[in-house]
């Protein structure tokens, strides 16, 4: 429950930086998106599968072990992935048009212009993906044997 | 004239979000977690398109790309929401490390 929270912080904070960047019509998409829909599928998630607390159960003896290591093992190598990364950012060298001040136009003719004549093709496929996940999330969810 | 965030900041910043989110989907123990997690990761990529998509503003291909990424993040989440679901009605618990039907 606290990681959803931190969760919808991190995307307003990904949606201001979207329209620092000059990406208006993509951070009202975010914002719509992310924290309008995934963000309560999320939070019904968690509240439809609250899992008995098994504090004080000693059926589990092994579980503190496996997870320290695992927790571990995914800071390391998760730490090491982000100096990599830090290294290839700072040893790049990208040969980008000049950056032009952000002007007050929107994007969304831009974008809309495009999504319509050169990218025609990518934009059906998804509205096909979208309604078969729709239609297979619908499917899977429903309960088959009511008891 | 403004003063403009430059790239390598915003670089900087995927990549502790990409970071982060690995870090979280290794290291929960819970299968929601884990998505939350990938959300992280999936928004580091767009962040680093949107930073990129800026010096290319005639054309903006880097929004079109974010926005296909937003779509099938929410495709993908609403399927693993169902999916987890039905692997809770299953085996009461939504541990990776439970759903072992295969390994006996």
């Amino acid at each position: 429950m606290y990681a959803a929270f931190a969760l919808f912080l991190a995307l307003l904070g990904v949606a201001a930086l979207f329209v620092l960047s000059g990406a208006d019509f993509l951070a009202v998409t975010q914002l719509m998106v992310y924290v309008g829909g995934i963000l309560v599928l999320l939070i019904f998630g968690i509240m439809l599968t609250r899992t008995p607390d098994k504090s004080n159960n000693s059926q589990t003896p092994n579980l503190v072990k496996i997870s320290a290591k695992r927790q571990v093992w995914g800071i390391l190598v998760s730490g090491s992935l982000f100096f990599v990364l830090l290294t290839t950012i700072f040893n790049a060298t990208f040969t980008l048009n000049s950056v032009e001040p952000l002007n007050s136009r929107s994007t969304i003719r831009t974008l809309g212009v495009e999504l319509m004549t050169s990218h025609l093709l990518p934009f059906e496929i998804a509205g096909i993906l979208l309604l078969v996940a729709l239609v297979g999330a619908t499917y899977l969810a429903f309960n088959r044997n009511p008891s | 004239m403004q003063n403009v965030i430059p790239l390598y900041h915003f670089l900087i910043v995927a990549a502790a979000l990409f970071s982060i989110g690995l870090a979280v989907v290794v290291t929960k123990r819970n299968t929601i977690g884990m998505l939350i997690g990938l959300e992280l990761m999936l928004n580091a990529v767009n962040l680093n398109l949107v930073a990129f998509s800026r010096h290319d503003p005639v054309l903006l291909r880097g929004q079109l790309f974010a926005l296909f990424v937003i779509v099938v993040a929410a495709a993908e989440v609403t399927v693993a929401l169902a999916i987890i679901l039905r692997v809770y009605h299953h085996y009461g618990s939504i541990d990776p490390d439970e759903m072992n039907q295969l390994k006996q």
